[in-house]
């Protein structure tokens, strides 16, 4: 090669050079996701089996309770939470990937604030959660929830935050494991009773005060509610059905706001975003 | 830092893993423009030196200072630094070469208005342009390797660290990036820090220290070392071999010793030994060779073994090493 090499002067960190960094971690979380079709599918096919055959299976059954409701349209929200969640997971989880094939070194080594990588990461575990949910969304009419473009609007933006935070949970605790298997068991161990006890399966009114309790503390809970509040806004609900199908949280007697549930979401997803930095600076 | 401050500074350093010392507490400096060579058998504390002069690890005593900048407290300015090429691959095999350095180039700021030239100058380089829309998980270990190189390269930094940059390459692809890296002292300002544990590579080093057990043993140049030996190599093949050792030692007084296979001695003027070695020795000698002090040699004499003799003794560990990275 005659030519003269291009000499590379890089300037000093700084803001931008933090926001290039986000974007591009986050760039290739899409490209990731992207090429692989076999992912996408397989996230889709949970949920999809959940609401039309567990829903309409369980929707048979319980139809005489909740006159006027279909059981798939309260499940709806519920699913939308799960899809989000799993896909968000399985983001976060290659982090474990990226250590074991060796490409997270790449990453640890660069100038660059352990901060713009986290939030990079889960920036992109968000987007392409939101990505399948989209498809979720999709099937509303399905359901019986109507295309109203504000519903779909609110459900987006809840999704994206939900994902957001569960990203970050992930990242959390990928970020000192070793390989792939332990963190799907400790993954399962963790969502499986997250999703059971969120309402996203069965409805919180009416439960044994021990279970409302662990349904109270459990963070999902604040992710799946402003859904379902959402889709229940865009119903005609008879109200005994509406109370026992879309009750709310109560905290004793107070009646959580949306707001404050959002809030609780958000709060968490910083809190685990600062856990999940804290523990790359360590990992050094 | 001026054109005559040193690359690397290193003193004292030390790395303890537990009560495992990996690095004893080492000195030594490495010039502008050099290309430096660690050498010394596997486990024998190379890859440790170069994970903290990288950043990636932190001594647990003595200092080291990078193109100028501490690597305890000023992680950042040394990363930007340097360029990194380890002994594992660290792509990402679902993206193409080409968005592979895009994500380096973002990730380290490279200016953008360079970042697309300069991707291709350094792929070019390796070679691998016309493959930049393939996925990397399609290309073979030594293209993987070339890629990496190139990687490393991409912001121009001032010292490259090159950890066992041909370990498991065929000879063809060892001697492209032996070209490529001489290349580089000519067209880029570039400092060259490697490990390797093959002697004949650790020839093209303008300097090299010998490590061993932690501990630098020796630092010179390839023809200096060699000189220091003084010797001839003679190796010869006999029906027995404990018997040539005996008579070696009682008709010539020369301590002898099987090496690789064969009865190896040093002995000045090998060449005019040789007619003294056949009348003398009292016994037959099926063949002789008389080599000119090697890197090998140098090894021998500054350690007491061959390099692959220090290796066979933690074989199984280095066994155990490649079975635990899959």
């Amino acid at each position: 090669m005659a030519t003269e090499a291009i000499s590379v002067r890089i300037p000093a960190r700084g803001a931008g050079h933090d926001l290039r960094a986000i974007k591009i971690v986050l760039h290739r979380e899409m490209l990731r996701f992207a090429n692989d079709r076999t992912r996408m599918l397989s996230m889709l096919v949970q949920p999809v089996l959940w609401l039309f055959v567990m829903g309409a299976g369980l929707g048979s059954l319980v139809r005489g309770s909740i006159p006027g409701v279909d059981y798939r349209t309260f499940m709806y929200p519920g699913m939308i939470s799960m899809t989000v969640i799993m896909t968000a997971m399985f983001s976060a989880g290659s982090i474990v990937w990226d250590r074991e094939f060796g490409f997270l070194r790449e990453m640890l080594v660069a100038p660059v604030s352990r901060w713009a990588i986290v939030v990079g990461k889960c920036l992109g575990g968000a987007l392409v959660a939101v990505g399948q949910g989209i498809i979720i969304l999709a099937m509303a009419g399905l359901v019986g929830v109507p295309y109203s473009p504000r519903l779909l609007l609110t459900l987006l933006a809840e999704m994206f935050l939900a994902a957001f935070t569960i990203t970050a949970f992930g990242v959390t605790l990928a970020a000192r494991m070793k390989n792939m298997q332990t963190f799907f068991g400790l993954m399962q161990m963790a969502i499986m009773p997250m999703m059971f006890l969120s309402g996203a399966m069965f409805p919180l009114a009416g439960l044994p005060s021990w279970l409302h309790l662990l349904t109270v503390v459990n963070p999902m809970t604040y992710a799946v509610d402003p859904m379902r509040q959402a889709v229940f806004s865009h119903l005609e609900v008879p109200a005994a059905a509406e109370a026992m199908l879309n009750p709310g949280v109560r905290w004793f007697d107070y009646q959580v706001p949306v707001g404050v549930e959002l809030g609780i979401v958000a709060g968490l997803g910083v809190v685990l975003l600062g856990v999940a930095v804290a523990q790359f600076r360590k990992a050094e | 830092m001026s054109a005559t401050d040193p690359a690397i500074t290193v003193s004292g350093l030390k790395k303890a893993y537990g009560k495992i010392e990996a690095v004893k507490g080492i000195d030594f400096e490495v010039r502008p423009g050099e290309v430096f060579g660690f050498l010394g058998p596997n486990g024998a504390g190379k890859t440790t030196t170069i994970s903290m002069l990288c950043t990636l690890a932190n001594p647990t005593g003595g200092s080291a200072t990078v193109a100028g900048h501490d690597v305890v407290r000023e992680r950042d300015e040394v990363r930007r630094n340097i360029g990194l090429v380890f002994q594992d691959p660290t792509l990402d095999g679902y993206l193409s070469a080409e968005q592979n350095l895009r994500f380096h180039a973002e990730l380290y700021g490279v200016p953008k208005h360079l970042v697309a030239d300069r991707i291709r100058q350094v792929m070019e380089m390796v070679a691998l342009w016309d493959r930049k829309d393939a996925k990397v998980m399609t290309f073979s270990g030594g293209m993987k390797r070339r890629l990496e190189i190139a990687r490393g390269l991409l912001h121009s930094p001032r010292v490259l660290f090159l950890d066992e940059p041909t370990v498991g390459l065929d000879p063809q692809t060892r001697s492209a990036i032996w070209g490529y890296i001489n290349q580089l002292r000519l067209t880029e300002d570039i400092t060259i820090f490697m490990t390797t544990h093959y002697m004949d590579e650790a020839e093209y080093c303008d300097r090299i220290a010998i490590i061993d057990h932690g501990r630098i043993v020796v630092i010179d140049s390839p023809e200096e070392l060699k000189a220091s030996v003084g010797k001839d190599r003679v190796q010869i093949q006999t029906d027995d071999d404990t018997e040539a050792i005996k008579a070696l030692q009682e008709r010539f007084g020369l301590e002898a010793a099987v090496r690789e296979g064969a009865v190896t001695f040093a002995v000045a003027s090998g060449e005019e030994f040789v007619p003294r070695l056949f009348a003398g020795l009292g016994m037959p000698i099926k063949s002789v060779s008389v080599s000119r002090p090697s890197l090998d040699d140098v090894f021998i004499s500054y350690t007491g073994s061959t390099i692959r003799d220090a290796e066979a003794d933690d074989g199984n560990l280095a066994w155990m090493r490649a079975m635990a990275r899959r």
